[in-house]
């Protein structure tokens, strides 16, 4: 299944403030794209949109082909938040995705057991989210998505709340399991390193209203990708020269509100 | 000379002050019951020496004999038997009715819309100035005293259940649906979990409101229940039984306050 975004456009209250305009693009089956651009330019809103969880002002999210037969939810979200639910323990959180699929009470054990051995958190099935470290927390976050054989992934900056060291180790975590599964991911973040490590493709958005200000493919297989290596770093430098301008005037212009 | 050159090269070195500490309560075990037993044996010195009128405030061992006698003759069961009933239906149907019109409130605009101001409006009068509304509607008998209590229990729910549901974190909702969990699932699920902690609190609340407005309603035409064990006792200056009366209505706030307290660390027990 492919997602497809034609002439997006939206804004807040009716002719308000315009946070996005005109974005075109598409996330081919088994590829990460990954979305950058400075704070406030409407990065997450367009992630809200692709999901369907807010209606855009304008332009069409098209889903091209099917999903596969099993997938129970095509279109899954990793938050920046984790959003566990506090009462539930690792299992329950997982369980909560599938309870309301008509599928049988063995199954979802089954599916359950999958998950936490493909994320390696089976040991910590009965802790609470009060127990878990941060990155645990999106740890648990990653296997409930993946409980429910997502077509695409709408990844909102799942690596920011997280310290850099944990960062890191997630992030060779995702690169791990995209090349054991070739998920499809839409992943939003302000991390340059973030993107090059992990997108196909780096979509650049501009300061508000967000459009598209170019797209860039990395050739490097992801296995293949170090933190050190001299093309991620050229591509990063190229992205971050892109962004600086815009940052730049993204900050002027909230300071003259 | 030399010696203030010494004294410049090598400046005096003293400890930093300490200056955090302090702000914080240690927990001292001892001291709740030594001031408990203090305070009790002072007053029973002050009875038996004459200090203190018996008349106007009688020994804690004449009041502790009032209650035995009570106890002996069985009429405690009959007064708190009466009173718990009461209690007990009046609360809860005022509970299960306060959380429904809550999570109504919480989760339908035009509910909301339509009952918060009654609800705003209604809360601020105290419950038992409606007492001889009831009396005249559900007359003296039980049906008044319970209406008094299922109306003062009602209101704090309802203002605590929706207070709770608007403070559900709203990512973990947007969360349910982007997995396409179903409006039920979320409210049984999410919204009533996230909301247990404000309408446990609320439960606080709305019981001490339940046991003041039972000893009133009792006070007015009753039989038998610890109002009106008080109420008479007062009117024949029988201060002991008075004093005990009183002391029944402390154990049954603290037992009731325990036993909340063990709903909350039975409900809640996914917090720390």
């Amino acid at each position: 299944m492919e997602i497809r975004l034609k002439g997006i456009s939206h804004s807040y209250r009716d002719g308000g403030l315009k946070v996005l305009s005109d974005i075109n693009l598409s996330i081919r089956e088994g590829e990460i794209v990954c979305l950058i651009g400075p704070s406030g330019c409407g990065k997450s809103t367009l992630l809200r949109i692709i999901g369907g969880l807010e209606l855009p002002s304008a332009g069409d999210v098209l889903q091209v082909g099917d999903p596969p037969p099993t997938s129970l939810n095509p279109l899954t979200y990793v938050f920046q938040d984790f959003a566990l639910l506090p009462w539930r323990t690792v299992e329950g959180n997982i369980s909560l995705a599938l309870e309301d699929h008509p599928i049988g009470r063995k199954m979802r054990t089954e599916i359950i057991d999958g998950v936490l051995a493909r994320t390696n958190l089976t040991e910590f099935r009965k802790a609470y989210p009060r127990q878990l470290s941060g990155g645990m927390k999106q740890r648990v976050a990653i296997a409930r998505a993946l409980s429910v054989n997502p077509a695409v992934m709408l990844m909102d900056e799942p690596l920011s709340a997280l310290d850099s060291q944990i960062r890191e180790i997630l992030m060779a975590d995702l690169i791990e399991l995209w090349c054991r599964e070739n998920f499809t991911a839409f992943y939003v973040t302000h991390n340059l390193a973030e993107a090059v490590r992990l997108g196909h493709r780096v979509a650049v958005l501009s300061r508000r209203p967000g459009r598209i200000r170019e797209i860039i493919e990395i050739e490097t297989p992801l296995d293949q990708r170090s933190a050190d290596s001299p093309e991620l770093g050229r591509h990063q430098q190229h992205l971050w020269e892109m962004l600086r301008d815009e940052a730049r005037a993204a900050d002027l212009e909230l300071a003259n509100v | 000379m030399s010696d203030a050159t010494v004294a410049l090269t090598a400046p005096a070195e003293k400890p930093v002050r300490f200056r955090g500490g302090g702000f914080r309560t240690r927990p001292l075990g001892i001291i709740s019951p030594v001031v408990f037993v203090v305070v009790i044996g002072l007053w029973e010195l002050g009875s038996q020496s004459g200090l203190i009128d018996k008349l106007i405030l009688p020994a804690p061992s004449e009041a502790l004999r009032a209650l035995l006698e009570l106890i002996e003759t069985g009429n405690l069961w009959k007064h708190l038997g009466a009173s718990l009933q009461r209690l007990i239906v009046g609360w809860t149907a005022g509970t299960i009715l306060g959380i429904g019109m809550g999570l109504a409130i919480a989760l339908f605009s035009y509910v909301r819309a339509g009952a918060q101001p009654l609800v705003s409006a209604i809360f601020p009068i105290p419950k038992i100035a409606l007492l001889p509304l009831f009396i005249i509607w559900f007359g003296i008998g039980e049906g008044s005293k319970i209406a008094t209590i299922l109306f003062g229990t009602f209101f704090p729910t309802v203002i605590a259940t929706y207070g709770g549901v608007d403070n559900v974190d709203r990512t973990l909702i947007r969360m349910a649906q982007s997995f396409g969990v179903s409006w039920w699932s979320i409210v049984r699920k999410i919204i009533i979990p996230g909301a247990m902690p404000a309408i446990l609190s609320g439960f606080r609340i709305s019981i001490a409101i339940a046991i003041v407005l039972l000893v009133a309603a009792e006070m007015i035409g009753a039989e038998f229940g610890v109002g009106a064990y008080i109420l008479l006792a007062g009117s024949l200056v029988a201060t002991d039984q008075l004093i005990a009366g009183v002391a029944i209505l402390s154990a049954l706030g603290l037992t009731i306050a325990w036993l909340i307290g063990k709903a909350e660390s039975y409900l809640l027990r996914w917090r720390t």
